[in-house]
């Protein structure tokens, strides 16, 4: 207390001492919001279906043509070039020849061989024996359950690429995104020019990746390796510089009196004691490696999101879910196995949860493990935990039947290559094709019986709120558009995120997809404001009831592991294609880091405020409305831009199930030759709809914030 | 009632027999709060006799207050004083139901607050007792005035009416000015002069100050204790005003409750607390106090019966037997003898230098 009540004096008589303070404008950005709007009607009515820039899907324009070119060009001529053919063909070759290398070994048949160097029995094991030694017992039986789980179900392969790549992509960021952190911790001049870079790298939709990539890289592992990359090193860099930044004063000052030079305070204070961030950065590096892995499918990445990709193009529910559930099972894995790791780093247990994402699957299956069987027994009172050098040779000894493992794995067909089990006794339930026929049943008379009421509300919902929406964005003139947009940025943010919005409608109208990019907007402003609606229903319950949190929580968290790929099956199946499907997915997908923004926000409310307005008599809808609510403004204006940047990506995502506009032609991008520019295109689209959207509530959050 | 009321002499306590009794702002009787799940098994049971150490090990509860009774009058100022973790602060919401009592009642003017429906309880924190509160619990998304009015604007009264009233307000509390900033822009002294213009907004019978200048630095601190002083003069609030500062406490107090883990050790006036310390704890706590600054002359006379008789003066200097010593001490000094010491228009007995040092001189030892 001595410390901050020593500066609240300090603050406390100096501004007692000021006369007077100016009272701050009022904003009035109510009246300016509706002025606009106004002006907006007016336009549409009169000027409705002119000057669109509509662009049928098989039309290109000139520049897009261009871009086909230019790709032709480099296909044929750039081999020779010493930088597309030399340097990043060199790139491409190294990573395609790594991810070959590794597939070989656990996935594809390694020539001469009939099946890969290493069988699944041995996969099983050094998987588990590595969990083991960095993760504890109860991740080891999780990981061996996922693992044995992906074969039964007929997917051993396709879930081996998907570990390659993610794993060579974490890798990367790992040896890149490390030094990155830590210089940055360390200079406030690079860490001043990088931000911004890594703000923007996660501001646009993963989409908008692939375009770029496959352009140089060509379709293919390579490329696939490189956007998964990308896309997973923000985080990696992030935390670490937040980890090493983060290290107390206290001690670094302690250390320095020393006489530590800089690579000493770095190794043996910051380092150590950042140890944990660190792993939590890996944790959620991970987890973005492993969403883009997926989507990777979409540029010929090997992997689980290839027959995600090729049983949603032809609507076979029961074979999407599937893969979909072997994703979700490989994001559970990972997700707690590092946790565990992160964890284990300071040998607490009670330090729960790290990243945030415990899954209430797992802790349920584990949490009725006896004692004996997990590492909480070597913390008990009776059972005194392993020294080090004991769990040296433990780990030791374990290596024999690992060994033994591989080499059985070598020779015996059946331990080489994962058992058909469509005719083993109990295993044939849970086989794929099974499973798949099952869950096709169980879909089909689920939404046979309720589809007249999902596909009424799917009717109504599109006739009465998506059409007339869409039409006012995309039947407006263009330049009614753009200044709609750029006043509503003024009015939120300021001249700042106005000229930002300025150069983003500038990228848009160079691409040519004006009236694409509103459609996908008017999708993500719909989905967007429905996430809100559910964000603050569930964030307020959260917020003001403890018990209502610990009953969400888990739940949200789950999602949260979901790569966005699979939100798609479930909302297919309940809605058939169409724009309303892919903006039920993009919500669903929004919702729970929308709600958990909220919620911590109402928490954050200070406690003595809402006691005072509870002793002043106030009503619980008073204290919503009058106190909670307004004083969560910020973290609304946050939760708001997360929820537009997370609809966005999966709004264009959910091109794939009729959702059209951007979306689908940066699909249609890579399956039709003579698209190939246009969905580049709609790339940079998607990317400049993010930027502009995530400025202006960022601004607005700046502003309205307290 | 467990208290014990010392010294016994006291010439304040109130009468218990509170109910319906409208001499009596606020009539506590026997309350108590546990914390825990199965707290109302607990008080049913033999083991809320347990201590605080004994029962949480028991049973995981903590008893927060312990069987407190006391009864506050009309435009009295009732200090409740205690260490952190003295249940200070449950027991002020305690009494506005806040946090919900175990057991016992709460009277207010009569009223029953622990038996109220909740219609009614919200009816009276709108209406008859408003809080000040440490960390001043302003919305910094409101002005000072809407701020100000924030409780007549939850109790539903119109915009011309609260805007005026809570104009007002802030005038009294010197604020005069400001009614148009931010929270943010005020200095945490200024804050809490709109937390005192709330409370005051509301027209209440009762004022409760939890706390109210702890995060304020010393100078603004006495600033605001005078100003509540000066508000009590101008508006003649009941208030009971909590605190873990002695000197504060003796500076406000007409009485003083002194609590250590929930229950009562002492309830009494300044110079009862200081003079007469119930137990060692108290006597502890006050040891730092200039007990000539608190202690009247009641406290350092002689008994004339005791010497005999002779010694009473019959001229020479008169002083009230309530007279701070501080403030008496010049004269005696002056005088040069023995000085008379009555209580309305009987003599009680005799102070002389020896007398005024002892305590003066004391605190000099002490410090």
């Amino acid at each position: 207390m001595s410390d901050t009540a020593v500066k609240d004096a300090a603050v406390a008589v100096t501004k007692e001492q000021l006369p007077y303070v100016d009272p701050r404008k009022p904003r009035r950005t109510g009246i300016k919001l509706v002025g606009i709007l106004v002006f907006w009607l007016v336009c549409y009515a009169a000027f409705k279906g002119q000057w669109t820039k509509a662009l049928g899907l098989q039309d290109t324009t000139e520049l897009q043509r261009k871009i086909n070119d230019a790709r032709d060009w480099i296909q044929l001529e750039g081999q020779d070039n010493w930088f597309i053919g030399g340097v990043l063909g060199a790139i491409g070759d190294a990573l395609n020849s790594l991810v070959e290398f590794f597939q070989k070994l656990v996935s594809i048949p390694a020539l001469p061989r009939p099946v890969p160097e290493i069988g699944w029995l041995g996969v099983v094991a050094i998987a588990a024996w590595v969990t083991f030694v960095f993760a504890g017992l109860r991740s080891t039986v999780l990981v061996t359950l996922s693992l044995l789980s992906f074969g039964v179900v007929g997917l051993w392969s396709e879930s081996m690429d998907t570990l390659i790549i993610t794993g060579i992509s974490v890798a990367i960021c790992i040896i890149i995104g490390l030094p990155v952190g830590i210089w940055m911790a360390r200079s406030k001049s690079v860490s001043t020019a990088i931000t911004p870079v890594l703000d923007l790298m996660q501001t646009f939709p993963a989409f908008c990746y692939l375009a770029p990539f496959a352009l140089f890289f060509g379709i293919g592992p390579a490329t696939a390796v490189i956007l998964t990359l990308i896309y997973a090193l923000p985080p990696m860099v992030r935390i670490t510089e937040h980890g090493i930044r983060t290290v107390s004063a206290t001690t670094i000052e302690a250390a320095r009196s020393m006489g530590l030079t800089g690579t000493q305070m770095l190794r043996q204070v910051q380092l150590p004691m950042a140890k944990r961030t660190i792993v939590v950065g890996i944790n959620q590096c991970m987890m973005a490696a492993l969403s883009m892995a997926t989507i990777a499918a979409l540029v010929n990445g090997p992997g689980l999101g290839k027959p995600v990709v090729s049983a949603l193009q032809v609507l076979n529910v029961g074979a999407a879910s599937v893969a979909g559930l072997a994703i979700v099972v490989m994001a559970i894995m990972l997700d707690r196995t590092t946790t565990a790791a992160s964890e284990r780093t300071t040998g607490k247990t009670n330090i729960a949860s790290a990243s945030g994402m415990s899954v209430m699957l797992t802790g349920v299956v584990l949490e009725r493990l006896p004692r004996w069987a997990t590492e909480e027994a070597g913390r008990g009172q009776r059972l005194p935990r392993l020294t080090a050098s004991g769990r040296w040779m433990l780990q030791s000894l374990l290596l024999i039947p690992v060994v033994v493992c591989v080499l059985l794995s070598r020779q015996q067909l059946r331990y080489a290559e994962f058992p058909d089990v469509t005719d083993t006794p109990v295993l044939k339930w849970i086989s794929g094709p099974e499973l798949t026929k099952q869950i096709n049943r169980f879909t089909d008379w689920l939404v046979g019986g309720i589809d007249t009421y999902t596909i009424w509300i799917k009717d109504h919902v599109t006739e009465w709120i998506i059409n007339p929406l869409q039409d006012l964005l995309s039947l407006s003139p263009w330049w009614v558009m753009a200044l709609v947009l750029l006043a509503v940025a003024y009015a939120l943010g300021g001249w700042r995120p106005a000229v930002i919005t300025a150069v983003c409608e500038g990228v848009i109208l160079i691409t040519g997809l004006w009236n694409d990019s509103m459609v996908t907007l008017s999708m993500t402003l719909i989905a967007t404001a429905l996430v809100m609606v559910i964000a603050v229903l569930l964030g307020v319950a959260m917020g003001r009831s403890r018990r209502a949190d610990l009953a969400i929580r888990p739940f949200l968290d789950a999602f949260q592991v979901i790569p966005p790929f699979v939100y798609l099956v479930p909302a297919l199946a309940l809605f058939l294609p169409g724009r309303f499907t892919a903006i039920i997915a993009a919500t669903a997908y929004a919702v729970p880091i929308a709600t958990k923004l909220v919620a911590d926000g109402i928490r954050g409310v200070s406690s003595t405020t809402v006691e005072a307005a509870r002793a002043t008599g106030s009503t619980r809808w008073q204290m919503i409305s009058k106190v909670q609510l307004p004083m969560a403004r910020e973290s609304l204006v946050l939760a708001t831009n997360q929820g537009l940047l997370y609809v966005l990506s999966m709004v264009v995502i959910g091109g794939m199930v009729g959702g059209g506009s951007l979306g689908y032609i940066v699909v249609s991008g890579f399956s039709q030759d003579q698209l190939f520019g246009k969905g580049l295109c709609a790339g940079v689209a998607i990317a400049a709809l993010g930027v502009m959207l995530d400025r202006i509530a960022r601004y607005a959050a700046a502003r309205y914030g307290n | 009632m467990t208290a014990t009321v010392e010294p016994s002499q006291s010439a304040t306590a109130t009468s218990t027999n509170g109910t319906g009794d409208q001499d009596v702002a606020l009539h506590v009787q026997g309350l108590w709060k546990i914390f825990g799940p199965r707290a109302d098994k607990i008080m049913k049971s033999s083991d809320a006799q347990l201590s605080r150490k004994e029962l949480q090990e028991k049973t995981g509860h903590v008893v927060g207050i312990r069987d407190v009774s006391f009864d506050v009058a009309p435009g009295e100022v009732f200090v409740v004083m205690g260490l952190s973790g003295s249940g200070k602060s449950t027991l002020v919401r305690l009494l506005t139901r806040l946090i919900e009592p175990t057991a016992g009642t709460v009277e207010m003017y009569g009223e029953d607050i622990t038996a109220m429906s909740d219609r009614a309880l919200l009816d009276t924190r709108r209406r008859k007792v408003s809080m000040v509160f440490q960390h001043f619990g302003l919305l910094p998304h409101r002005k000072v005035v809407d701020n100000v009015a924030f409780g007549l604007e939850v109790r539903g009264e119109g915009r011309s009416d609260r805007r005026n009233r809570a104009q007002e307000m802030v005038d009294l509390v010197g604020l005069s000015g400001y009614e148009n900033n931010f929270p943010d822009q005020l200095s945490g002294g200024m804050q809490q002069r709109v937390g005192l213009a709330r409370a005051l907004a509301a027209d209440p019978d009762i004022m409760m100050f939890d706390e109210p200048f702890s995060a304020l630095d010393p100078l603004i601190r006495r600033d605001m204790q005078n100003e509540v002083i000066r508000l009590h003069h101008e508006v003649g609030k009941t208030m009971v005003f909590i605190t873990h500062d002695l000197a504060e406490a003796l500076k406000l107090g007409d009485r003083i409750l002194i609590m250590r883990d929930g229950e009562i050790i002492q309830i009494g006036t300044p110079d009862e607390v200081v003079g007469a310390p119930a137990d060692d704890y108290v006597k502890d706590f006050t040891s730092d106090v200039p007990r000539s600054h608190v202690l009247t002359l009641k406290w350092v006379m002689r008994d004339p019966e005791a010497a005999g008789g002779d010694d009473v003066p019959v001229d020479g200097p008169v002083l009230k037997s309530d007279q701070i010593v501080r403030d008496a001490a010049r004269v005696v000094l002056d005088h040069h003898g023995p000085c008379r010491v009555v209580e309305g228009d009987k003599v009680v007995g005799v102070v002389d230098d020896e007398d005024i040092l002892r305590v003066v001189v004391a605190e000099e030892d002490a410090s």
